[in-house]
């Protein structure tokens, strides 16, 4: 088993455990998009409408809960040093802590979309694009996440800090995503998926740089 | 020229010699900025004299954005060059950034309340832009300040700027886009060849004395740092 | 003067831009002015303290 392979596994399995990020992520994207009809009102016309806006921006701030531990554990109990001293350089741990996060944390909350998209009346043109564009976007949200958890790891409470950074650098990705939802509704096409992918593909290929050097400007200390 | 400004003290000598001059063109060209605009420019033939906040809507704007860009570049520059002074000029760059970016959105609200209807409006790109570009800046100046080690926190705040940097664009674009789903409400439409050029100059002026205006106070504030990393320094030297 | 200060009908839309305008800047002023005041005040303090102790310790 390889080094990648071994801190992938490990992390996923970190993340399973009770308290661990992503039972929690599912549930609270769970709550935060079944609260919004008692925030909106019972129109099932309305709720259909904004169905797809309110399960990506649920799942955003879902994404971001597991966030501030991905590299604050290993910071501190030294784990991070021994990476970063390891042949496993910290890029390819970062992609690997990423990549389990994702696995841990999307994905769940691609199988949970549908049924959360029934509560919230979405139209069923809009499902097929939801459980896509979720698959396609998280990635990104993944990714840029790394990088604000990496930045805030010395920080005590570093969760708020981490949300009001990583939000506003996602942007694309959740006009994207819940665009091409409501595309897909609307029947018009354009060109959502695509600039959601190429914004993924970018944040997967750079993230692990950047979430790097900001693990190492913590180390160096 | 800038390598020759990487010592502090020689820095402080230069800007306290150069500040004062600064500070007299900045405010002799937003003197003859605010006075032009306000008395010399004619109604536009649609917007009325509304038109007038014009001038001090897109300086504040384009502010805004052009000290983010100095801000990522003095960030490169610290990170790559390890030059000394570049993360002081990044860090003090970046309030008066936000502070621009805060008046654009006011101004641009005010702007467009006669021709919206309402104080905001989600279809204008820009000022949606502009939107999350204030929020940047406040992540920004948090994370400087949430991390106590000011190295650290210097090196953080760099990556963020430079991550930022390359995200701006792409944030823009995604608006743009998302923008073509309403109806293209743009109304302010400052730039491009539609404006008059009876207000070109008193526009050039204003954009003249914001940047002026801010290279001054930007000199100032890093003054300011240097001066608080001194007196750190000296507390700690006092404390061993 | 009354129809240059109503603008046309804009005025209370002209009129708090310019003004909000004019207090952002002079609060940026104030607050940088008064920041590295109160820096260089620290400083010199500081400096002539140090100077104290150590003429004293001689």
């Amino acid at each position: 088993m390889t080094g990648f392979t071994a801190l992938l596994v490990r992390d996923m399995r970190l993340a399973f455990r009770a308290g661990g990020g992503a039972s929690l992520a599912a549930a609270f994207f769970a709550l935060v998009s079944a609260l919004v009809p008692f925030g909106v009102g019972t129109d099932l016309v309305l709720l259909g409408r904004i169905a797809g806006g309110i399960l990506w921006v649920s799942a955003a701030l879902a994404a971001l809960l597991s966030l501030d531990r991905l590299f604050q554990a290993d910071f501190e109990d030294g784990t991070l040093d021994v990476l970063a001293l390891s042949p496993l350089n910290l890029e390819r741990a970062a992609t690997a802590k990423i990549l389990a996060h994702w696995l841990t944390t999307g994905l769940p909350l691609v199988v949970l979309s549908p049924v959360l998209g029934l509560l919230l009346n979405l139209p069923p043109p809009g499902y097929g694009a939801l459980i896509a564009s979720l698959i396609i976007g998280t990635p990104a949200l993944s990714g840029v996440g790394a990088i604000g958890a990496a930045l805030t790891l010395s920080i005590r409470r570093g969760g708020l800090i981490l949300a009001l950074i990583v939000l506003p650098l996602i942007t694309p990705a959740l006009i994207f995503g819940a665009g091409a939802v409501m595309d897909a509704i609307d029947g018009s096409g354009r060109g959502a998926f695509l600039f959601l992918a190429a914004f993924s593909v970018a944040a997967a290929a750079l993230s692990p740089f950047a979430a790097a050097a900001a693990v190492r400007l913590n180390l160096g200390g | 020229m800038i390598t020759f400004l990487a010592n502090p003290k020689r820095f402080l000598d230069f800007s306290s010699a150069v500040a004062p001059w600064i500070c007299g063109l900045a405010f002799l060209l937003l003197a003859a900025g605010f006075y032009w605009a306000l008395f010399d420019t004619p109604p536009d033939y649609q917007q009325g004299e509304s038109v007038k906040i014009m001038f001090v809507h897109v300086p504040a704007a384009y502010m805004g954005i052009m000290i983010y860009g100095l801000m990522a570049g003095a960030s490169l520059v610290g990170l790559v060059f390890r030059h000394p002074l570049a993360d002081v000029a990044a860090k003090s760059a970046a309030p008066l950034g936000a502070a621009f970016t805060a008046l654009a959105l006011l101004t641009g609200s005010l702007w467009g309340r006669p021709m919206w209807g309402t104080y905001w409006q989600w279809g204008d790109a820009r000022l949606v832009s502009e939107l999350i570009l204030l929020f940047i800046y406040l992540g920004y100046i948090a994370l400087w300040n949430a991390i106590d080690d000011p190295v650290r926190a210097a090196k953080a705040a760099a990556i963020l700027s430079l991550v930022g940097a390359a995200d701006v664009p792409v944030i823009h674009f995604s608006v743009d886009w998302w923008n073509t789903l309403h109806q293209p409400a743009s109304i302010i439409r400052p730039g491009g060849p539609t404006i008059d050029k009876s207000f070109l100059w008193p526009l050039f002026t204003m954009m003249l004395g914001y940047t002026v205006l801010f290279v001054w106070l930007w000199l100032v504030r890093m003054q300011t740092e240097i001066f608080e990393r001194r007196a750190r320094s000296l507390m700690m030297a006092r404390g061993a | 003067m009354a129809a240059f200060l109503a603008m046309g009908g804009y005025a209370v839309f002209v009129w708090p831009a310019y003004i909000i305008s004019v207090l952002v800047l002079l609060a940026a002023i104030v607050v940088s002015l008064q920041g590295r005041a109160r820096a260089r005040r620290s400083v010199r303090r500081l400096e002539e303290d140090s100077g104290e102790t150590g003429e004293n310790q001689t």
